[in-house]
C-alpha cells in the first residue's frame, strides 16, 4: 500500500514519498514552534522581518519553474514569480539588517567600559590602601 | 564508490541541506538581542547558497530564454528592492515589511500554478494530493498577498486605520469562504484546471475582505499572521515541486509566524479570535465617543509653563508613541531627556509593548537616536515607577494610556495592558489636536484635570521644551 504511494508520488521528478515530506513538514512544525520560543519583545519586529526575508527562499522555487516552463503564458507567470520572489527575499533581509543595526552591541558596549572602570577603580582603591 | 556516485544534483541537495541549517540557526539566533544581526546574517548566507545552486539546475542551464529571462527577473527585483528596503523611513517599517511578505506570498500562488499548467502541458493528469497542494498554495498565498496589500494602505493612511465594516459582512466573508471550498471541491473532482483561475480570483477577493474589518492598531499582527500564512503559502509550494528546502523554510515561517502572532496579540492582551473578528458585527460605537467633541474643557498649557514643571521635577517619564515616530522626533526627545539629566531630575523613557505600530518598534526608533539602552523601561518595569514620578510627559502616544482600557469593559481596547501614566502626579500629553489615537477610540485622561496639553507637532514642542527647560 504504502509502496503504491510512494511509486504514485514518483511523477514529479523525484522518487521520495509524500510520506516522507509529510515527516520532515511534521518535525519544521515543532523546530519552527522550539526556536521562537522565548523572545523578548524588542526584537519582535526585528524577528517578523527576519522570518519574512527566509520565506524569500520561495525564489528557489520560482526558479525551478522558471527552468521547466514552456509557452509564453507560464514564461510569464514565471517571470513574474521570480521577480515577485527576489523583492521578498533581498528587500527582506537588507530591511532587517537596517533594523538590527541599530540594536549592535548596543548592551555590551556600554556594559564593558562601565565594568572595566569599575575594575579599575577597585584596583585604584586596593592600591591606595 | 560513493565519490563516484556524487553527482551535481546531489551537491545542490546538500547546499539546500546547509541552508536549512542555516535558516534554523538564523531564527535561533534572531530570538537573542546580541546574536540578532548575525543571525539574520547567516540567512541571508544560506539564502543565497540556495539560490546560487538552484543555477545549476539542468533545466535552467540548458535553457537560454528561460535562464537570461529568470536573471532579469532577479535583477530588476533587487534593483528595487534594495534602495526602498535601504532608504525608506524608519517610520514606515511595518508597511515594508508587510509588502516584502505579500509579494511572498503572490510568488507561491503563482509557482504552484506555473507547476500545475506545466504538468497538464505534459499531459499528466497530476494525483490527487498535487491538486491539493497546488489549490493549498494558491489559496494561502493569494490570500497573503492581496491582505498585505491591504494592511500596506491602511498603514500608509491611503485608506482608513479604523475598521470597515458593512452591513452583512460576515455573511459575505462566510459565502466567499464557502465558494472556494466548493469550487476546490469541483477542481478535485473534476480534474478540470479551469478552476484554479477561479480559485486564484476568489482568493484575493478573500485576503481583502478578511483585513477590511481589522482596525489600524491590531495591523502588525495581522502582519505577522500574514507572514506565517506566507510561510505555509512556500512550503505547499515545497509539496508541489517536492522539494525539502521549500517545505522546511517555510514551515519553519509558517509555526514560528503563529507562535509569534500569539507573543504580539498577547502583548496586547487581546486574542488573536479578538482581534482578527472582534469588528465583526459589533456595533462599534467607539465607546465613549461622542464625548469626544470641543465641549469638553481640556488644559492648554505653554512650553514654557511645562519646561519649568519639568525642570523643577525630581522624577519625569517619557512615553513616547506613533507621534514621536511621525515627527521623526526621537533625536529632540533624546536632548530633552540628557537636559532633564542634566540638571539632576531622574528621567527615564517608558515604552509600551506596541508603541509605534509594531512590537519593538519604538526601541528600534530610540535606539537610533542613541538613548542610552538602560534608560529604555519595558512597560512593567516603568509601571510600578509611575506613581512616584512627578511628571508623565506623553509624546504622540494615545491608546498606550488610555485608562479606558483597565476601567471600561465596552471599550474595544479593554484589557490591554497600558502604561499607567494617570497615576503620576501630573500629566503632559503633546500632541497636534484632540483627534483620537489609532484605535479610534476617545481618551479620558486627556480632560483629567492633572493635564496640561501641549498641542503641536512632537519634535517643534519638544525643541521649545528642550530651551525653556535649559532657561528654567
Amino acid at each position: 500500500m504504502i509502496g503504491l504511494i510512494m511509486q504514485s508520488a514518483s511523477s514529479g521528478g523525484s522518487d521520495t514519498g509524500i510520506i516522507a515530506f509529510l515527516t520532515v513538514f511534521a518535525l519544521a512544525i515543532f523546530v519552527g514552534i522550539e526556536v521562537v520560543s522565548k523572545v523578548p519583545s524588542i526584537l519582535h519586529t526585528p524577528l517578523m522581518s527576519g522570518s519574512n526575508a527566509i520565506h524569500g527562499i520561495v525564489l528557489v522555487g520560482a526558479l525551478i519553474v522558471m527552468g521547466e516552463a514552456h509557452g509564453t503564458g507560464q514564461l510569464i507567470l514565471g517571470f513574474l514569480a521570480v521577480f515577485l520572489a527576489t523583492l521578498n527575499i533581498v528587500g527582506g533581509f537588507v530591511v532587517t539588517d537596517r533594523m538590527l543595526e541599530m540594536f549592535k552591541g548596543k548592551p555590551s558596549e556600554r556594559a564593558k567600559p562601565s565594568a572595566d572602570q569599575a575594575s579599575k577603580a577597585e584596583d585604584g582603591s586596593g592600591a591606595a590602601s | 564508490m560513493l565519490a563516484a556516485t556524487f553527482t551535481l544534483a546531489d551537491g545542490r541537495d546538500l547546499a539546500y541541506l546547509v541552508a536549512i541549517i542555516g535558516f534554523i540557526t538564523a531564527l535561533k539566533f534572531l530570538s537573542s538581542p546580541k546574536r540578532a544581526r548575525q543571525g539574520n546574517l547567516i540567512g541571508a548566507a544560506a539564502a543565497t547558497l540556495a539560490v546560487g545552486m538552484t543555477f545549476t539546475l539542468p533545466e535552467l542551464r540548458h535553457s537560454g530564454r528561460n535562464l537570461v529571462l529568470a536573471i532579469i527577473a532577479m535583477v530588476l527585483g533587487a534593483a528595487i528592492a534594495v534602495p526602498v528596503a535601504r532608504f525608506v523611513k524608519m517610520t514606515a517599517m511595518p508597511q515594508l515589511v508587510a509588502i516584502f511578505n505579500g509579494v511572498g506570498g503572490g510568488a507561491a500562488a503563482l509557482i504552484s500554478i506555473v507547476e500545475l499548467l506545466h504538468l497538464h502541458s505534459l499531459g499528466l493528469q497530476p494525483a490527487i494530493y498535487v491538486t491539493v497542494e497546488v489549490l493549498l498554495g494558491v489559496l494561502i498565498g493569494s490570500v497573503s498577498f492581496s491582505g498585505s496589500a491591504i494592511a500596506f494602505i491602511k498603514l500608509q493612511e491611503l485608506i482608513t486605520g479604523r475598521p470597515i465594516t458593512y452591513p452583512g459582512q460576515q455573511l459575505i466573508n462566510g459565502l466567499v469562504g464557502v465558494a472556494i471550498a466548493v469550487m476546490i471541491a469541483l477542481a478535485l473532482a473534476t480534474g478540470s484546471i479551469g478552476y484554479v483561475w477561479v480559485i486564484l480570483g476568489l482568493s484575493l477577493v478573500l485576503g481583502v475582505i478578511f483585513v477590511l474589518p481589522i482596525g489600524g492598531a491590531d495591523v502588525p499582527v495581522l502582519i505577522s499572521l500574514l507572514n506565517s500564512f506566507t510561510g505555509l503559502a512556500v512550503a505547499a509550494s515545497g509539496f508541489v515541486l517536492n522539494n525539502y528546502l521549500l517545505i522546511v523554510a517555510g514551515t519553519l515561517v509558517g509555526a514560528s509566524g503563529i507562535i509569534l502572532t500569539r507573543l504580539m496579540s498577547s502583548a496586547m492582551g487581546r486574542s488573536l479570535p479578538n482581534i482578527l473578528f472582534s469588528a465583526f458585527g459589533a456595533v462599534i460605537t467607539a465607546t465613549g465617543g461622542e464625548e469626544g467633541d470641543a465641549s469638553r474643557p481640556v488644559r492648554a498649557g505653554t512650553p514654557e509653563d511645562v519646561g519649568v514643571l519639568l525642570a523643577y521635577a525630581r522624577k519625569v517619564v517619557i512615553i513616547p508613541g506613533y507621534g514621536l515616530a511621525v515627527a521623526q522626533a526621537q533625536h529632540t526627545a533624546r536632548e530633552l531627556e540628557e537636559a532633564l539629566k542634566a540638571r539632576g531630575v531622574e528621567t527615564f523613557f517608558a515604552i509600551h509593548p506596541v508603541a509605534g505600530r509594531m512590537p519593538g518598534h519604538m526601541n528600534v526608533l530610540l535606539a537610533e537616536a542613541n538613548v542610552p539602552y538602560d534608560d529604555l523601561k519595558e512597560m512593567d518595569e516603568a509601571n510600578p515607577e509611575m506613581a512616584s514620578a512627578d511628571v508623565a510627559l506623553v509624546v504622540g502616544a494615545n491608546d498606550t494610556v488610555n485608562p479606558a482600557a483597565k476601567s471600561t469593559p465596552g471599550s474595544p481596547i479593554y484589557g490591554m495592558p497600558i502604561i499607567h501614566a494617570d497615576e503620576a502626579e501630573n500629566i503632559v500629553f503633546l500632541k497636534r489636536s484632540m483627534r483620537p489615537g489609532f484605535a479610534g477610540i476617545d481618551n479620558d485622561l486627556l480632560y483629567d484635570p492633572k493635564t496640561t496639553m501641549l498641542f503641536g507637532d512632537a519634535k517643534d514642542t519638544l525643541q521649545k521644551l528642550v530651551s525653556a527647560v535649559n532657561d528654567a
